[in-house]
């Protein structure tokens, strides 16, 4: 019988797969954004306007953002289960990642839907 | 030989030292450690990214302090190791699911993979680190 403590890893499959399939949307992305500025115009304040302005850029970062949440959830969850053994600590220091994790993401709604 | 060997004071308690220059971790071990910093220092990193996205795309003021703000010398720096930072995760990512998949597993190949990941991502660092100054 698994000893099954709160600050664990729920002992399942899911957030080892989220954080695979959330690691190739954000590659995708990357490759896109990459690939988007290097053959776009020269940077400058109206081109970066516009290209966050249209409506697939906005939900693709949208998309690559909460890939994001989600990987950084997993990936935090795991190095605070390597090397934080209290539980007390370690579960406020999770409760602190998902609060900033939150916090990254309502900002950047904000940001692109200003 | 192998008495000595045998003879070794145990338990062997680890110093800093040890951790700093007894243990030798293979090519793929510094990839895997590489790729938890790498990981740490872009979620620490994101506040201040979002920052310059939110700034930048605020106002024609804002985007010109970004670009002012990315031209000194301690912020391109910082920019240049969050480049390498993203490189290095992106990379040894692509490796981790290559393993998942059980390609290039074998001792020799995944040692490879470890060094093509190390100098990929550097190569990558440069690349981009040259478009952006």
């Amino acid at each position: 019988m698994v000893k099954r403590i709160v600050v664990g890893a729920h002992y399942g499959l899911r957030d080892w797969l989220a954080q695979r399939v959330t690691a190739v949307v954000m590659a995708v992305y990357s490759a896109i954004v990459v690939v988007v500025l290097m053959i776009g115009q020269p940077i400058n304040y109206a081109v970066w306007r516009d290209l966050f302005a249209q409506g697939w850029m906005r939900v693709a970062t949208l998309l690559f953002a909460a890939s994001v949440a989600w990987h950084m959830w997993v990936g935090m969850r795991d190095i605070l289960m390597d090397y934080v053994k209290p539980t007390g600590v370690r579960l406020s220091a999770q409760v602190l990642v998902l609060l900033v994790i939150a916090g990254y993401l309502g900002w950047t709604v904000q940001i692109l839907w200003r | 030989m192998a008495y000595s060997a045998a003879k070794k004071p145990r338990p062997k308690y680890l110093s800093l030292s040890a951790i700093l220059f007894e243990i030798r971790l293979p090519l793929a071990g510094w990839v895997s450690i590489l790729h938890r910093a790498s990981g740490v220092l872009l979620f620490v990193s994101t506040l201040w990214l979002l920052f310059m996205l939110d700034r930048s795309l605020a106002s024609p003021g804002g985007f010109d302090f970004v670009r002012h703000y990315l031209g000194l010398a301690p912020v391109k720096l910082a920019l240049l190791v969050l480049v390498w930072a993203y490189c290095h995760h992106f990379c040894a990512g692509i490796r981790f699911l290559l393993l998942d998949l059980h390609k290039g597993i074998d001792k020799a190949r995944a040692r490879a993979s470890s060094i093509a990941v190390l100098v990929a991502s550097l190569a990558l660092t440069v690349f981009f680190g040259a478009r952006l100054w």
